[in-house]
């Protein structure tokens, strides 16, 4: 501590080294490996159908998984958002029907059906929010059983089979996945849309910050007066919402909702998020990781089909794998810090 | 290079001859020559990043040295790990507790060598012998209790027992009083007197001084990575230790006091915090250091956190004529009061964060909304950097790898980002190094002169009698008494402390 080493190195100006992360490069590395046995396997792969067909699916897992980002960076979990996909969805098919029994088709009877399911997916995010950071439940156990709760409703809704979307209000609403700007398909384009408004929320705002630093320690999120429970509750509506808007772009696809629908869609959003290299307990997150987990979840399923090199039944086997690979990378370079 | 002193009659049980380490290209310990004597205390102390924490860690065998030896009764050894180490008595007792949260006292002096009967635990046997060994140490804990569910001196007795139950032969003990009040001290005191006499070598960190004059038979003072000596601790004074820590004199720990104003900016209440502060009022003037004495355990902290905020309470609190809602810490921050947490690790900083993403931490907003703008917290950094002094290798790294000292440097920072009025310091130098004591002594004092008024909560009498003017002292959640100008004494704090003063107020508690 002598007066010269008092004028410190780290006084100049940031200097950033240039450091090779594998956690960073990885699913990067996953995703261009996978595209290029693509392409070697199939010369359709790259082409304009396949590619819209596996982006447009991907959007709903990845609408959801953004919005799963943030809930596990703060250091919580949902396991709740497949079945709660699955009830909204069924509730806006009908309420749409109801309506279009008393307004006759049209496209206030879209629009009614859109806002119902933005709202119904904020209030269930809401209610899970609520009773995690007000009740202090745990939340695996919580959104365990609104699993639970959010099926069985939706099955009861159905009576155990299939609601449809009348014929006309299905044309009408088609155009939502099947249409497009510049020949992008819209639920391409919205999960893009969100994808960057997610990085950016999650790097450049405070609500962002908040979050790493909740899921690093929440103790010391509160010593620095950050409105925890507040950011917590948020990072669940946030989610809510955001399946609202899959189940907005969803319903369009198959016109339809059962009790299958929206199935093991929770797994598959909090695998692609770990895939991505957001820290499942928290305190590290990054959205353009969470849609190149999403990607690659997606392109093994697409490569399985388009090849018959393995059987597509081991889809789940390889997922399984990559998820598995991703976590033990995460472990690795956490203990290197 | 050691010369052998009268209590060293014994050959050296365990010794380091011209070890060097070098993390990566970086050598941090630069042949240092070290022994420990059976029966004897030896004290290592230095600055924090001296090397001090290194040179145990390659003791007791969680570090290989770079260059050079380690010797084990004369015989160079090399240690596969600290279990190799602790298999041949060697043990360290971690400044962060080794213990499991979950798992009983019993459980975790036993644990990875339970007693066993044929294939099943032996629980009586174990929980007998840990009764033992804890009624050896003055320590009333029931074996039987999770470990979750004790006090910080608790816990480090049960570390101690730990050790005790495996038979050391040296005991490598890192800033073992840091959490322990003075009472507690002694009781540590005696145990280590007590392996002492059995033989045992002793290998003492401490940052107080005196405390190291009191127990060590020998100091060895370490900078920046050599040793500078090595004396009977009969030969030196404290002040040749800290001149020898630092490199240079230390003229006067204490910058001089400032005189606080009559007019009143902090006033609490009728403070309660049920189970913990009772009924507590106090009263902080403009640009006053007042200190916050007690033993841990008084409700200091949790006083200092109901004002701030951070704790449920009834009672009321007026900042500068402004009343501050209970439990509303980012209201009371805007106010302008800051509260500096003493567990710095636990609740202070992020350590997986950077530098800069701790310090923007408690005011994210007014680095620009919606987006925060990175240029203006570079700039906070370099403001802080530069007026506090940190010293860190690179602004991106992780605040867990700082030192103590460089941590609790930012930790100021962060706090006094909001520009408070009022600063309510809980133990400002826990666990940091003589030169950055100074350091934070002088900031205080000239935060006081800045007007700003400031509580300083602390467990070392010196620091409050030092710092402020006037001292409250706690016992058992209440406010037992004040004591200002020359009545400001260590006896008259600890007859406070103790609860001896006030007969009458100790029989209504």
């Amino acid at each position: 501590m002598s007066t010269a080493s008092n004028s410190p190195a780290s006084a100049a100006p940031a200097q950033r080294r240039p450091r090779v992360n594998l956690t960073v490069i990885a699913p990067l590395v996953a995703l261009v490996v996978l595209i290029a046995i693509g392409m070697a396997l199939n010369p359709n792969f790259l082409s304009y159908a396949n590619i819209t067909n596996v982006l447009a699916r991907s959007a709903f897992i990845g609408i959801i998984a953004i919005g799963m980002t943030f809930v596990i960076t703060a250091g919580g979990l949902d396991l709740s958002v497949g079945s709660m996909a699955a009830f909204v969805a069924g509730l806006m098919i009908l309420v749409m029907n109801l309506l279009t029994e008393s307004m006759g088709p049209g496209l206030p009877v879209i629009f009614a059906g859109i806002a119902l399911a933005l709202l119904a997916g904020l209030a269930a995010g809401f209610i899970n929010g609520i009773l995690i950071t007000r009740a202090g439940i745990e939340a695996f156990i919580l959104t365990l059983g609104t699993m639970g709760i959010y099926r069985s409703l939706v099955t009861w809704l159905a009576d155990g089979g299939t609601l449809s979307l009348g014929y006309e209000m299905r044309e009408m609403y088609r155009p939502v996945y099947y249409g497009g700007l510049f020949g992008i398909a819209w639920p391409i384009l919205v999960f893009a849309a969100l994808a960057i408004l997610g990085e950016i929320t999650m790097r450049h705002t405070a609500f962002g910050r908040h979050c790493a630093a909740i899921g690093s320690n929440e103790k010391v999120a509160r010593y620095s007066s950050v409105a925890v429970l507040r950011v917590r509750l948020a990072t669940y509506v946030l989610l809510g919402t955001l399946v609202g808007i899959a189940v907005v772009m969803y319903v369009p696809r198959l016109g339809s909702a059962s009790a299958t629908t929206g199935l093991l869609w929770e797994l598959e959003a909090i695998a692609a998020v770990i895939i991505g290299g957001t820290l499942l307990k928290g305190g590290f997150g990054r959205v353009w990781g969470t849609v190149v987990g999403v990607l690659i979840l997606s392109l093994i399923g697409n490569l399985l089909n388009l090849t018959d090199v393995v059987s597509p039944y081991l889809n789940g086997a390889i997922q399984g794998v990559v998820i598995i690979l991703a976590v033990v990378l995460q472990r690795n370079t956490g203990a290197a810090r | 290079m050691t010369i052998p002193g009268p209590t060293a009659a014994a050959p050296a049980v365990l010794a380091l001859d011209a070890v060097t380490k070098a993390f990566g290209p970086i050598e941090v310990l630069h042949g240092v020559d070290f022994a420990l004597h059976p029966g004897e205390v030896h004290a290592l102390i230095g600055e924090n990043g001296a090397g001090k924490s290194t040179t145990m860690k390659i003791l007791a065998g969680y570090l290989d040295p770079t260059g050079g030896q380690v010797l084990l009764e004369g015989q160079p050894v090399t240690f596969a790990g600290s279990d190799e180490a602790e298999e041949r008595g060697i043990i360290m007792i971690h400044q962060e507790f080794n213990l499991a949260e979950h798992l009983s006292v019993d459980q975790n002096v036993f644990l990875g060598r339970e007693l066993t009967r044929g294939i099943l635990l032996d629980h009586k046997a174990m929980r007998a012998r840990t009764a033992d060994l804890l009624s050896q140490l003055h320590c009333r804990v029931d074996p039987a209790t999770p470990v979750n569910r004790l006090s910080v001196p608790d816990k480090q007795m049960v570390e101690i027992a730990k050790a005790l139950s495996r038979r050391a032969r040296v005991l490598i003990m890192d800033e073992p009083t840091a959490v322990l009040t003075e009472r507690e001290t002694e009781v540590l005191f005696a145990q280590i007197e007590r392996l002492r006499a059995e033989g045992v070598a002793i290998l003492y960190t401490s940052h107080k001084l005196g405390e190291v004059k009191r127990i060590a038979d020998r100091v060895t003072v370490l900078r920046d990575g050599t040793m500078v000596r090595s004396d009977l601790t009969a030969d030196v004074t404290e002040d040749d230790m800290a001149a020898a820590m630092v490199g240079r004199e230390l003229s006067d720990l204490y910058p001089p006091k400032v005189r606080g104003s009559a007019e009143p900016i902090l006033e609490a209440q009728g403070i309660t915090v049920p189970g913990v502060v009772h009924d507590a009022s106090l009263v902080l003037h403009r640009g006053e250091v007042l200190g916050l004495g007690g033993l841990v355990g008084s409700g200091r902290t949790e006083l200092a956190e109901a004002i701030a905020g951070l704790r449920p309470r009834t009672g009321s609190v007026r900042l500068d004529g402004t009343d501050l809602p209970a439990g509303q810490v980012a209201q009371a921050m805007r106010a302008g009061l800051a509260y500096l947490t003493e567990d710095r690790k636990g609740a202070g900083l992020l350590l997986d964060k950077s530098l800069r993403e701790n310090l923007t931490l408690p005011l994210l907003e007014t680095f620009g909304r919606p987006l925060i703008d990175r240029r203006r917290e570079e700039a906070a950094l370099d403001r802080a950097i530069a007026e506090f002094a940190i010293r860190a290798p690179s602004r991106d790294m992780a605040v867990g790898d700082l030192s103590g000292g460089n941590q609790q440097k930012l930790l100021l920072a962060k706090v006094l980002l909001s520009d408070p009025q009022v600063i309510i310091i809980d133990e400002p130098t826990r666990g940091i190094d003589i030169g950055t004591k100074q350091q934070i002594y002088t900031l205080i004092a000239r935060l006081a002169a800045e007007g700003r008024s400031i509580i300083v909560i602390s467990s070392e009498m010196p620091e409050l009698i030092g710092l402020a003017s006037r001292v409250i002292v706690m016992h058992a959640g209440r406010i037992a008494g004040e004591l200002s100008g020359d009545a400001v004494t260590e006896g008259a704090i600890v007859r406070l402390a103790m609860g001896m003063d006030d007969t009458d107020k100790d029989h209504a508690a």
